[in-house]
């Protein structure tokens, strides 16, 4: 039996702004599925009280004086955009 | 004889008396390059119009000045996915085929100060997501010491550019150990350093807990000289760490009278294959005859380290990958209705699968309702993987294993099955989770094809790696071997 369903593989796409086609949302739903199975011996260690780690180096916030400095040019920011104009990005419609 | 098969601190002297000029030495790698780049396919692309600029510019100053630094005008390859500004990077995604930087990475940025000469953008897998460079968007890259087999990966164009003597150093990134498994499969010296030792900003993030940029030379004396250029806190790069750099290259006595080795028999047991146990084996009685001792030690987690591994690397990538959308740089669909079409059908016609199936493992390892039971339950056993190390360097002074389970394998053998190409990683991946810093150097030939030899450190504690690994070299040769192309 599988874990991970087809519809639960197309959910998760949608979340990660992939289109998928039926052919790959079945092949992912293997892979994943094999992956998430492989992953879940994890779950053999008690890790009850055991803190997680994010970081290795035990970091705090890093602070800095907050002197202003100057920003990239907007021509060279813009350059390497698919489409501009007037000095932003330009996008599709985002209502049809 | 290539002057690459001199060492860089030798190539510094042969300029000082003005028996080579920087031209030579840039001339070298495109001679080179154009020899045999078409059978490995290490670069994407070539810097060479401003490479030759910058040589006849450095030459020009080699004639008036006294004193330069050991880096200058030495031809250097850089993975692509570290930002060169003007130089196209592309982290061998089509997503990315045209990106033109408008910054420096800072670690070029130091390279650029101490005049090295970027010679090229070097191949990776796509994002460095892969174990062989066959995930690369563009081209096949292959292994000079059998064009039939993989160079590794992901910085598998940076090790097979030095082992093949295209340039005779690289910068590669190690996330799961894509410095140190491409370079015990090249038969080069590549080190994964500490985390927060070398500066991120301008590496492509693709874990960021877990990335750093590394050097890989062909020997170990180069590699130290490299990380000292390219070490050290940076204001752009706030998880860079703020610990002094120490001189490395001085660390490089010879003797390591008394140093104790742990040897892990998780990293000696099932996977790994009989050769390589041999080698390593051969490897620990060459530094014993130094003066060294060894005792086996165990690493309990191991084997959890896998999955750990690609839960976390996953989550992180699906993370930072979220900023490939069509908008501000690289690649947009031609075939949108609307904004959210637009991002789906740009990020789908730009990623390949390898990338894709990382973003939707860690897309659903992050998504609500699963978010505890594979995130941080991956955070909290990278927490016992961590205590592992801790545990054995209260003991030891190094950790030394093999790099990789088998030598460098054929093309096309693991790309089918995602979870045997990720079990190649199963040595190096604890490394990178716990922060370590690690090195691979060259420990033997099985069958004629490398065999790597993973040298483990302290936290920060790079010198007594190149210590060790430096002594080993001393008393061997496997890291004079060449391929034949």
């Amino acid at each position: 039996m599988s874990r991970i369903s087809i519809e639960q593989v197309k959910h998760v796409a949608h979340l990660a702004r992939l289109a998928i086609t039926e052919e790959e949302a079945e092949m992912f739903a293997k892979q994943l599925d094999a992956i998430i199975t492989f992953a879940e011996q994890l779950n053999e260690l008690d890790t009850e009280n055991v803190p997680p780690t994010s970081h290795v180096l035990n970091m705090k916030n890093v602070m800095r004086e907050d002197v202003p400095t100057a920003g990239l040019p907007l021509e060279e920011v813009l350059k390497n955009a698919p489409d501009q104009q007037d000095g932003q990005f330009r996008v599709p419609a985002i209502l049809e | 004889m290539s002057l690459f098969d001199y060492k860089l601190s030798e190539l510094h002297g042969m300029l000082h008396k003005k028996e080579i000029s920087v031209s030579d030495l840039v001339d070298e790698s495109f001679k080179r390059i154009a020899e045999v780049d078409e059978k490995v396919q290490a670069f994407l692309t070539l810097n060479e119009e401003q490479a030759r600029a910058k040589a006849k510019e450095l030459d020009e100053k080699l004639a008036t000045e006294k004193e330069f630094g050991l880096l200058f005008g030495m031809p250097i390859g850089i993975k692509d996915n570290i930002v060169t500004k003007g130089l196209r990077t592309t982290c061998a995604s089509k997503i990315l085929y045209n990106f033109d930087p408008i910054y420096d990475a800072t670690v070029v940025e130091r390279l650029n100060q101490a005049d090295a000469v970027t010679i090229g953008k070097l191949n990776m897998d796509e994002f460095a997501m892969g174990s062989s460079t066959e995930n690369s968007g563009f081209q096949l890259t292959r292994n000079p010491w059998d064009l039939e087999r993989v160079p590794g990966g992901s910085s598998g164009g940076s090790a097979a550019a030095v082992a093949a003597g295209e340039v005779p150093f690289a910068l590669g990134s190690d996330t799961g150990g894509s410095i140190r498994q491409p370079a015990a499969f090249c038969g080069v010296v590549g080190l994964k350093p500490t985390y927060g030792r070398v500066s991120r900003y301008g590496l492509v993030a693709f874990a960021s807990s877990l990335d750093q940029i590394g050097p890989i030379t062909r020997n170990v004396e180069d590699n130290a000289y490299l990380l000292q250029v390219i070490s050290g806190v940076d204001p752009m790069d706030s998880t860079s760490a703020n610990v002094d750099v120490p001189d490395y290259v001085s660390a490089l006595t010879g003797d390591i009278q008394g140093l104790k080795i742990a040897v892990p028999k998780e990293y000696l047991s099932e996977g790994v294959s009989e050769e390589v146990r041999q080698s390593v084996l051969q490897a620990l009685k060459v530094l014993e005859s130094l003066g060294a001792t060894w005792e086996e030690v165990s690493l309990p987690h191991s084997k959890y380290a896998l999955a750990t591994y690609y839960l976390l690397a996953s989550s992180e990538a699906s993370a930072n990958l979220a900023r490939f959308d069509g908008v501000r740089y690289g690649y947009r669909t031609d075939n949108a209705k609307n904004l959210i079409d637009m991002y789906k059908q740009t990020r789908s016609e730009g990623f390949g699968n390898e990338v894709k199936r990382r973003i939707m493992l860690g897309t659903f390892a992050l998504s609500s309702g699963y978010y505890d039971a594979y995130y941080k339950k991956a955070q909290k056993v990278r927490t016992l993987i961590k205590q592992d190390f801790e545990n054995v360097f209260e003991k030891y002074d190094v950790i030394i294993g093999p790099t990789t389970p088998t030598p460098a394998f054929k093309i096309g053998e693991k790309t089918s099955d995602p979870l045997t190409m990720y079990a190649n990683d199963i040595l190096t991946i604890p490394v990178n989770l716990a922060g370590v810093p690690g090195i691979s150097i060259p420990c033997g030939f099985v069958n004629g094809l490398p065999v790597g030899l993973q040298i483990i450190g302290k936290h920060f504690d790079e010198s007594t790696i190149y210590r060790v690994a430096h002594a080993f070299e001393q008393a061997t040769d496997y890291h004079k071997q060449k391929p034949t192309l």
